[in-house]
């Protein structure tokens, strides 16, 4: 660049103070400087530290792609490199009791820096889904799931799917809302197992 | 009656009461809801907080009287319907809070420790923070929401925020457009507004700052923000931090145009 054309440049900027402004910096920038200050504004407190702001590639991507969802191949890879996380059950049953299965879904505490590592953790389904028919305090942000496997048939091949679903969502949806309770480490096996029979158990209120 | 007619009766009877329990449900919320308009408890807020306004604080025992929120000092009147805004005197977009708090430590004297400590009350320990927002934004009720983007920090602070608002983190993958990204949406049964169109965040935005039945105590904006985080998993955002000014200016601004309407009442 000549030393006129700097200059003038520089005056310009000088002028519009504005070269600091959103209109000079690109999307990446933004969410860096985003970033960035959300670190110096927030601070660890009891069990939610700092690191929770550090991002996973699925993260990173379904937030710079979050308004207009991601494009067909970036979806793809979310899903793929999701679906490599998912692990069956060490004892190899995907069914465990719908009765516990029905109280971690009601429970919507554990992981915040109000709770503590003792606090009982939820799944807190209710929260976003339908599940059963008595429980009419149920949020919508989430599909209803009542008659879950009434629907879909009481098979196998549901039961895995819905193993699945509940330990890593993004597998088969990218950027679904929904948490990875098995992948993040949210729920144990044994209250996924539980989760699972709440849907797919023919004696579960969800199946009624 | 035919037995399997019978049966089907009692069956659709059981569904239908299952249907009228769940509007019934509906309907008496909304009925405790409009209850809870008559009388606010955010007054003794209000009203305690324009007595901290006019009273000689801090090391220098001055008021408020001299603080300027933007349309002048001292004046009150309308000024939250256009923050957050930027504040040449302290080069940066400041929010109610954050002016608050600028002031009490350029005016008064107070360290910015003091300054910003007790930002959320609790019975046993009254907020003056939250005296002092109830009392200026009550100031601008009925007026309508302008927050300004001419300069170019203004316009930072919002791109910022939008970043912030679809910002997926922690271990449960939140971020602020989990719940506030889609229209007609409910968590359990609480109606959650779209807040990035501007219905949503009209209607959102402007009935905050907010007397909560459940906690006896009115909130701020400040604290909506907080108490979010930590449903979503983040750790604490610190009381007016930059991404809490960058948050509530996209926030903010996604109201204009709307009557500002607080405080407000809520369950």
């Amino acid at each position: 660049m000549r030393l006129d054309r700097m200059i003038a440049l520089a005056l310009a900027c000088g002028v519009l103070a504005s070269c600091a402004g959103s209109t000079q910096q690109t999307d990446d920038q933004l969410r860096a400087k985003a970033l960035e200050t959300m670190r110096a504004s927030f601070k660890e407190r009891g069990i939610a530290k700092l690191d929770r702001l550090d991002q996973d590639e699925t993260q990173a991507l379904c937030s710079k792609f979050a308004t207009a969802g991601p494009p067909k191949d970036v979806a793809e890879k979310i899903e793929r490199i999701n679906l490599a996380t998912i692990k069956a059950p060490r004892d190899g049953k995907y069914m465990g009791d719908w009765k516990r299965g029905e109280q971690i879904a009601q429970r919507g505490t554990g992981f915040q820096w109000s709770d503590n590592k003792d606090t009982p953790v939820g799944a807190n389904c209710y929260a976003c889904h339908q599940l059963s028919k008595a429980e009419i305090s149920y949020g919508t942000i989430g599909p209803s799931l009542y008659n879950f496997a009434k629907v879909r048939g009481f098979t196998p091949e549901m039961q895995k799917y819905a193993w699945g679903k509940v330990y890593n969502a993004q597998a088969y949806s990218a950027c679904s809302n929904m948490p990875r309770f098995g992948h993040n480490g949210i729920l144990n096996e044994q209250q996924m197992q539980d989760i699972v029979a709440l849907l797919m158990d023919p004696q579960s209120p969800v199946n009624q | 009656m035919r037995p399997r007619r019978m049966a089907v009766a009692a069956l659709a009877a059981v569904s239908f009461a299952t249907v009228v329990f769940a509007q019934n449900a509906a309907e008496e919320i909304e009925k405790y809801r409009q209850a809870l308009q008559d009388g606010n408890p955010a007054e003794l807020w209000e009203a305690r907080g324009e007595g901290l306004w006019k009273t000689p604080r801090g090391p220098n025992k001055v008021s408020f009287e001299r603080c300027d929120l933007g349309l002048g000092a001292g004046v009150v009147k309308g000024a939250y319907a256009h923050m957050p805004r930027y504040f040449p005197d302290a080069d940066r977009v400041m929010d109610l809070e954050t002016r608050l708090v600028h002031c009490m430590v350029t005016q008064q004297g107070y360290t910015p420790e003091d300054a910003k400590r007790n930002p959320f009350g609790s019975s046993d320990r009254k907020s003056d923070m939250e005296a002092l927002v109830a009392y200026v934004t009550s100031e601008s009720k009925g007026v309508k929401m302008d927050v300004p983007m001419r300069h170019a920090k203004e316009r930072e602070a919002f791109a910022l925020g939008e970043k912030m608002f679809f910002f997926r983190g922690g271990p449960h993958d939140f971020s602020c457009a989990t719940c506030h990204g889609a229209d007609d949406q409910r968590i359990r049964l609480q109606d959650l507004p779209n807040l990035t169109k501007k219905e949503g965040a009209q209607r959102g935005y402007t009935t905050w700052p907010a007397y909560r039945v459940s906690q006896g105590e009115l909130r701020t904006f400040q604290w909506r923000l907080y108490d979010c985080f930590r449903q979503q998993r983040f750790p604490e955002l610190e009381f007016a931090s930059d991404a809490s000014i960058a948050l509530t200016s996209f926030l903010a601004r996604n109201a204009n145009g709307a009557a500002y309407n607080a405080p407000a009442i809520k369950r």
